[in-house]
């Protein structure tokens, strides 16, 4: 799977927790929660919504790699590089 | 009845607790008593934050830290009781100085900075009201309380007002003085507003508090009832009373303690017990201005020697996600109570604290309108996990149902459920609800409290939370009115009808979930139609709401059960959502 692919499913899942952010406006280098209003309850379903999406376990020490969507992509890209060359 | 009671040990305390012995505690307790142990005003009065900083600010504890601030990256800023009352004493002749009056409202819109608790204080010497608002909370939740509120003076940082209150302010007539923390200084505040930090810094560092009656209006704290707007619960300066008395007990706080309380001021938990208590007690208090993160979290309790803390379920519930092990790297050696309010904490979530800290979870009970805590687990007293606890020495609890005769019957049987109640009087009972003294009146019957919540008392005076009697949704430890997201849902274009519910959820006890209906000229043939409308819907919720309020879940549901009076019926919705028996539904019109 491409980067690009990874940061449009990425962004996919948190457009499904909090459809109020737009994508255009959104900084991927700044964390979300400094732009929107996104409290911890969201941040918990997001983190659900991507390990269900990539079927990763997503460990809860993880959480604070997934602050912004470039976090949470290069996070991807790291946990996710093995299984997607053979898919 | 599950009976697993945690026993305890006097080896283990550190300090002798305020309360040791309950009985005797209810037993000598009085109120005028209480008064005896604070100051007063010189001039025979009574008012808040005289007893919350002056007094110590005036005495040895001139010099004690009253106040540590945590930035974002962790460094700390140190007030001491002498800071404080220098700097709140300059934000009273702020207001002073631009006309702001005894009575008057001042709102407090921000994240846990400094200013804002000079803001709640120095509003307390002046004899103003001070009324915090949530800062998640979205522009619809923030211009309904401005607006029943009244409010003359608001302080918030500048993208708070920028982002929320600014497109409001046309409609908010009464809103005179806007005063902006702001971490630009070269540029111009934007128009209307005023700059927070050098109005402070060129005010007067000296000031003669206002001469404040016990009964004078001190507190305005909003909460949501099943219906209607959110209601204004006023409290009186007579609170501090039980403000220091459910320190003292509930909370075992003593002057020397580091006491961190993790709720926002925006709600009453952040206020009563996250400003006045642990300064009233002459303690010091931590205050963090991230979200909750464990390490972090840990740390703090680690690195600030905090002794005891008070938090909330849904925190616990974090906390046990991230596991035991975690906790345990962190040695707490200061640490020696530990409660926690919002929801009953499951007895799971109470024993985990034994696993992670060595201690168990107190869980305590109260609401907006009690203003303090009301019943609560002690330090020296046996736990039963689940159970809300005692209640305090000066307070009557009982569970009541209402008679056949209209009249209120006290159930002395154990185990039976009604609904809690307690005897009207003591000093933080809500004075009114703003503006609505017949929904005030309502509250009350035959000299008892009804708190709309259910509950049962055991053989030894244990009280345990069953329900809410209405239909108000408790998520994350904070009341949401159905109306309130109802109206907003309803904004939409394409939504005909709406109603909310709360769904159970293990993390934050409920969330809340929105079921709507669409307009029959809505496109709603495909799934990805209907999946493109329900998310617009979301995300307005959201946006009008901020997200402690909007449904986490919306479903589109075209036969919503009605009453023949045309009425939606939430309880059945519930019912319907968790396959539970639908009960009595003779008046229902729609599904068979």
């Amino acid at each position: 799977m491409t980067e690009a692919e990874l940061r449009s499913r990425a962004l996919e899942k948190l457009l499904q927790v909090a459809p109020d952010i737009d994508p255009d406006a959104l900084d991927p280098q700044v964390p979300i929660r400094d732009q929107y209003d996104f409290d911890s309850m969201d941040f918990l379903n997001f983190a659900i919504a991507l390990a269900k999406e990539f079927q990763l376990n997503i460990p809860e020490s993880d959480y604070p790699h997934l602050q912004s969507l470039q976090d949470t992509v290069d996070y991807l890209v790291r946990h996710t590089g093995e299984q997607d060359v053979s898919s | 009845m599950p009976q697993q009671v945690i026993r305890k040990n006097s080896d283990d305390w550190e300090l002798i607790p305020n309360l040791l012995d309950y009985d005797a505690a209810r037993e000598h307790f009085s109120w005028e008593h209480e008064l005896e142990m604070l100051d007063g005003l010189p001039g025979g009065g009574l008012n808040i934050a005289h007893e919350a900083v002056d007094r110590h600010a005036a005495d040895e504890r001139h010099n004690h830290l009253a106040l540590r601030w945590l930035d974002r990256n962790g460094r700390a800023t140190d007030f001491t009781y002498g800071d404080l009352c220098a700097l709140t004493n300059r934000f009273a002749n702020v207001l002073r100085d631009l006309g702001v009056a005894k009575g008057d409202r001042v709102f407090g819109l921000s994240e846990r900075v400094p200013e804002l608790y000079i803001t709640a204080l120095g509003a307390l010497k002046n004899g103003s009201v001070f009324c915090p608002l949530f800062s998640a909370f979205g522009p619809e939740p923030l211009r309904s309380r401005l607006s029943i509120g009244e409010a003359r003076v608001l302080m918030t940082t500048e993208s708070l007002y920028q982002r929320k209150v600014a497109p409001l302010r046309d409609s908010l007539p009464h809103l005179q003085y806007v005063l902006l923390v702001r971490d630009k200084t070269d540029a111009e505040c934007p128009h209307g507003t005023l700059d927070f930090r050098a109005l402070l810094q060129s005010a007067a560092e000296s000031f003669t508090i206002e001469n404040t009656d016990p009964e004078d209006p001190a507190l305005l704290h909003f909460t949501s009832g099943t219906t209607g707007k959110p209601k204004g619960a006023l409290h009186v300066h007579e609170a501090v009373l039980a403000h220091h008395a459910s320190a003292r007990l509930a909370l075992d706080l003593h002057p020397q303690d580091v006491f961190w309380c993790t709720a926002d001021p925006g709600w009453v938990t952040g206020t009563s017990y996250g400003i006045i208590a642990p300064l009233v007690i002459g303690a010091t208090m931590i205050v963090d201005r991230e979200e909750f993160d464990p390490e972090r979290w840990y740390g703090i309790l680690r690195d600030q020697h905090v002794s005891v803390w008070y938090t909330a379920p849904t925190a616990v519930r974090m906390m046990m996600k991230h596991g035991s092990a975690l906790a345990r790297q962190f040695e707490l050696p200061a640490l020696r109570f530990m409660a926690s309010v919002g929801e009953p904490l499951n007895p799971e979530a109470v024993r985990w604290g034994e696993e992670a800290f060595g201690l168990p979870f107190h869980d305590n009970w109260w609401q907006t309108e009690t203003g303090g805590i009301m019943i609560a687990n002690y330090l020296s007293q046996p736990v039963r996990p689940g159970s809300m606890g005692r209640p305090l020495p000066g307070i009557e609890a009982a569970i009541v149902s209402a008679g056949d005769d209209g009249k209120l019957e006290v159930i002395t049987e154990a185990g039976r459920e009604g609904e809690l109640a307690l005897k009207r009087g003591w000093p933080s009972m809500f004075r009114t609800y703003l503006y609505e003294e017949a929904r005030y009146q309502k509250c009350f019957r035959d000299g008892w409290y009804l708190t709309g919540d259910l509950a049962r008392c055991d053989e030894d005076g244990y009280f345990w939370f069953v329900g809410r009697a209405d239909d108000v949704i408790k998520s994350s430890g904070h009341l949401i009115g159905p109306f309130e997201v109802e109206s907003a849902l309803m904004e939409h274009p394409a939504v005909a009808e709406a109603a909310v519910i709360g769904i159970p959820d293990p993390v934050a006890g409920e969330i809340v979930k929105g079921f709507v209906s669409l307009r029959p000229d809505v496109d709603a043939t495909s799934k990805a139609a209907v999946e493109t409308l329900r998310r617009e819907i979301l995300a307005l919720a959201r946006k009008r709401l901020g997200p402690a309020v909007a449904p986490r879940q919306i479903q589109v549901e075209n036969d919503l059960p009605r009453t023949r009076s045309g009425k939606i019926m939430r309880r059945l919705l519930k019912a319907r959502e968790l396959g539970l028996p639908e009960g009595d539904t003779s008046t229902l019109e729609g599904k068979e």
